[in-house]
């Protein structure tokens, strides 16, 4: 897994709406008038309708709300409406079909960003469901914690040897072996997480709406919130290590 | 729909094409030849641009300007370390580059227009009809502000430039066109003045950009500047002279490097030869591949760090791209393709001349946006991170580099005292910490309504359009009125400068067209002039001798006449010089053709 969302940027465009106001809104083709039924094209006088802003990345991909997506189905339907929306092709358009056009595609392409990279798309959908994942607080993980100190610690020793000391090289292969530990660690949150999305999955396709599936449906989101704020505090931990010692 | 062409504005070169029946095609522009070289002088009859231009580089350095492209959208402070290379004179003015010609300073927009309304005459010349349109290609890496400032140069010129498209990417879209490949292609782009890498995937007419990375100021330039600095040192040592006092000889010392260069691509050595100064005779020497090889290592070394670093950002292995594709007239050189075989571990393809590659794949693009070809999409990206200064000078990154066009970011901006009615935002391009190390692209204050502080929410919308330019747009959510943003850019001209140019190219049109017209007519009139005079040495004795005597006053008519300044007059003189000739040129046409019989007949015989 992979993401380059290191420092959890809080500029992007998220839409923090309400989830169930988030469903496609029906709405008048701002051309001709006439209700707009189909997803971005007016039936009518087919102009190209502009994405709602309370359109999430899921619908706007047509994607149902899911942790696990098959990447090659989401690249088909990215290049399908980056063809229907792109600007190179209104540019014999009025102006208003070409604000959409950009508008449009600007959206498209964070959505695509967003929902291709496992990552970033846990992390969008925790905003959806259950407010902003970067509330949480990026605090060394509990069991961690001792072991970060200590790192901290060599870190300074290392930083303050004298250079290709021995003293430094002794502190040099700790560091390397306590890089290797830290990202097994991460290593081992992914699979984690992967597991946690599956049942993610398995539990909105189910549908269920008893109190026992809301429970089990809070757990989840706190658990995935949880290790996703911990993956990105080791993965820091991590970069700042290799920068240090190269 | 008017025809849109497409434009390749390189440093050394620029080309012209167009789509002729679904096939790009560049435009010849001065017999076979089809590059314009990016040159304009100023001369006594005033500017002019390409071939004639170039032959004033060594004659008339001063006023000369060549490599123009290094200057676009850049401060002179950019460009501090290579201003001793440049004969002309650089000043500023309001953070762009003046180079003064003559009496008058132009900016680098104003001279890359001079080279645009060449490309744009010659086009309308070959297709017979008005050209207003135009893409025109910039390298990958040019960051907001050389973007903009190729831009206004269109403008300048007169032509409204429907998209600005990278090079790599450009010449991506000619090679699929040929070849209809699938996968993951490197596009290693080695230019006059600049260095490029693009990465693409190509899917079922999808040309997705995954990664780009470049160096805007490494090119063939530099090659030739390392050629120059080893004659320089030569000449220092074996003669005593320091050519570098010479301007006339620092340029013929810097086409001659770039000839051997060039020469030095299918030959194993050369030699090079400079006339030297105060009658002192000629510095000659030779100059070998290997010697070549040397010399230039390390510049050629410098363009594989941006490989590495784009294959970095795309995610890829070198040995995971499908094809490497060459582009550029450095990619010429036999120690750059085996660099780069020797990263990738494949082949680079260079079956389309490196050198029209880009116009053509400009010429698609046109052709894309004029409707003509619908199966073929290219997703560029921005090849800079962009974002605001915040508190404690740190760059806060909103859009990151590689990140697919058009892309869009939005902030929210408050006040933070009561009262306060506006807020500072300075717009960044890089991908540094500080604020201070990257590109200041623009800085304005947002106007914001007298209130409490921390009440009112001004949300900003950074926008990259589809040519990598920003757009920036705000809008109070208390209200939800938008707001017109007056962005003066840090590095570029205003629009006011802008319209100003354009106005005055106007104004320069109708003298520049007059000047056009008498350098052309002077041509044809000196080539009149010698023709006739071969006529009279082998015809003298066909006609009759006043008759001589009246082709003797037409033709001294005629020279007089091309040292003056009216192209009537002109055309008068050869018109009278070919009526009182006539006579003398059918009877040198019979002579030949009665002797040119009999010729045949010995020939016949024996």
């Amino acid at each position: 897994m992979d993401d380059n969302k290191d420092t959890g940027m809080d500029h992007h465009d998220t839409h923090n709406s309400n989830p169930r106001e988030l469903q496609m809104a029906r709405s008048m083709c701002w051309h001709c008038q006439s209700e707009v039924s189909g997803e971005y094209f007016c039936d009518r006088c087919i102009k190209v309708q502009p994405v709602s802003k309370e359109t999430d990345y899921f619908t706007c991909l047509g994607f149902p709300r899911r942790l696990t997506i098959d990447p090659r189905k989401l690249e088909a339907k990215f290049y399908e409406l980056s063809r229907a929306f792109h600007p190179d092709f209104y540019q014999n358009k009025s102006e208003t079909e070409q604000a959409i056009s950009l508008g449009n595609s600007a959206i498209l392409n964070s959505a695509y960003r967003t929902l291709r990279d496992p990552i970033q798309r846990a992390e969008y959908l925790l905003d959806l469901e259950a407010g902003a994942v970067k509330e949480l607080k990026n605090s060394p993980p509990a069991d961690l914690f001792e072991e970060i100190l200590e790192l901290q610690d060599t870190l300074n020793e290392y930083r303050a040897a004298e250079r290709t000391s021995e003293t430094q090289q002794q502190l040099r292969a700790k560091l390397h072996a306590e890089q290797l530990t830290l990202e097994q660690r991460k290593q081992d949150m992914e699979t984690n997480l992967q597991q946690l999305f599956t049942n993610w999955d398995a539990l909105q396709d189910h549908g269920d709406a008893t109190s026992q599936a809301r429970t089990e449906r809070d757990r989840l989101l706190k658990q995935i919130r949880e290790i996703l704020a911990n993956r990105t505090y080791v993965k820091s931990i991590v970069n700042n290590l290799v920068a240090t010692i190269g | 729909m008017s025809r849109i062409v497409g434009i390749d504005l390189g440093t050394t070169n620029s080309l012209v094409a167009y789509m002729k029946n679904g096939h790009p095609c560049v435009i010849p522009v001065r017999n076979e030849r089809t590059m314009v070289p990016s040159v304009v002088a100023m001369t006594d009859n005033g500017l002019i641009v390409g071939d004639p231009a170039k032959e004033h580089l060594v004659r008339n350095p001063e006023r000369t300007v060549y490599s123009v492209k290094r200057f676009m959208g850049k401060a002179l402070e950019d460009v501090q370390s290579e201003l001793a290379y440049f004969p002309y004179s650089l000043t500023e003015q309001g953070g762009v580059i003046r180079i003064k010609l003559g009496e008058k300073s132009y900016s680098p927009p104003q001279i890359s227009a001079m080279i645009l309304k060449e490309l744009k005459q010659r086009a309308e010349e070959h297709l017979r009809e008005s050209i207003t349109k135009a893409v025109i290609t910039v390298p990958a890496y040019f960051n907001d502000s050389q973007r903009q400032a190729t831009k206004d140069a269109g403008l300048i010129a007169g032509l409204d430039v429907v998209r600005i498209i990278n090079e790599p990417t450009a010449a991506s879209l000619a090679y699929g066109l040929q070849a209809k490949t699938q996968g993951t292609i490197a596009i290693y782009d080695f230019g006059g003045g600049t260095f490029d890498i693009s990465i693409l995937k190509l899917k079922n007419g999808i040309f997705e950009v995954l990664a780009t990375n470049g160096n805007t100021r490494l090119g063939g330039d530099d090659l030739d500047r390392e050629i120059a600095n080893l004659f320089l040192a030569d000449i220092r040592s074996q003669q005593g002279i320091d050519l570098r006092a010479y301007p006339d000889q620092m340029q013929a010392i810097r086409l001659e490097a770039e000839r051997a260069k060039i020469h030095l691509s299918n030959e194993l050595k050369t030699q090079i030869s400079v006339e030297l100064p105060d009658k002192k005779g000629y510095f000659t020497r030779e100059l070998t591949r290997d010697q070549l090889e040397s010399l230039t290592m390390g510049i050629i070394e410098q363009t594989l760090v941006p490989c590495r670093l784009a294959l970095q950002d795309a995610g890829l292995t070198p040995d995971t791209i499908d094809e490497i594709v060459l582009v550029g007239g450095s990619t010429r050189m036999p120690l750059v393709r085996q660099r780069v075989q020797e990263l990738f571990g494949k082949t680079p393809h260079c079956e389309i001349n490196p050198d029209e590659v880009v116009a053509l794949g400009a010429a698609i693009q046109a052709d894309i946006l004029s409707g003509g070809t619908t199966d073929m999409l290219l997703l560029d990206v921005t090849p800079l991170s962009l974002g605001i200064e915040t508190m404690g000078g740190v760059m806060s990154s909103l859009i990151h580099r590689n990140t697919t066009i058009p892309a869009s970011a939005k902030e929210m901006f408050t006040t933070y005292v009561d009262g306060q009615t506006g807020v500072d935002i300075h717009i960044l391009q890089g991908e540094r910490e500080l604020a201070n190390n990257n590109r200041s692209l623009a800085k304005f204050r947002l106007k914001v309504p007298p209130l409490p502080a921390g009440a009112p929410r001004i949300e900003v919308t950074f926008l990259i359009d589809a040519n990598g330019i920003l757009n920036v747009n705000a809008s109070d959510m208390r209200t939800g009125q938008s707001q017109s943003i007056e962005v003066k850019p840090s590095y570029g001209l205003s629009d006011q400068e802008v319209e100003q140019m354009i106005e005055d190219s106007f104004k320069c049109a109708a003298e520049d067209i007059g000047t056009r017209k008498l350098i052309e007519t002077r041509l044809e009139a000196g080539a009149l002039i010698t023709t006739m005079e071969k006529s009279l040495r082998e015809g003298d004795r066909l006609v009759a001798a006043e008759e001589a005597t009246a082709i003797r006053a037409a033709l001294a008519a005629l020279s007089t006449a091309k040292d003056g300044n009216d192209p009537r007059t002109i055309r008068a003189c050869m018109a009278t010089l070919e009526q009182s000739a006539q006579h003398l040129t059918v009877a040198i046409l019979n002579d030949a053709l009665t002797r040119g019989l009999q010729g045949k007949k010995v020939s016949d015989l024996t």
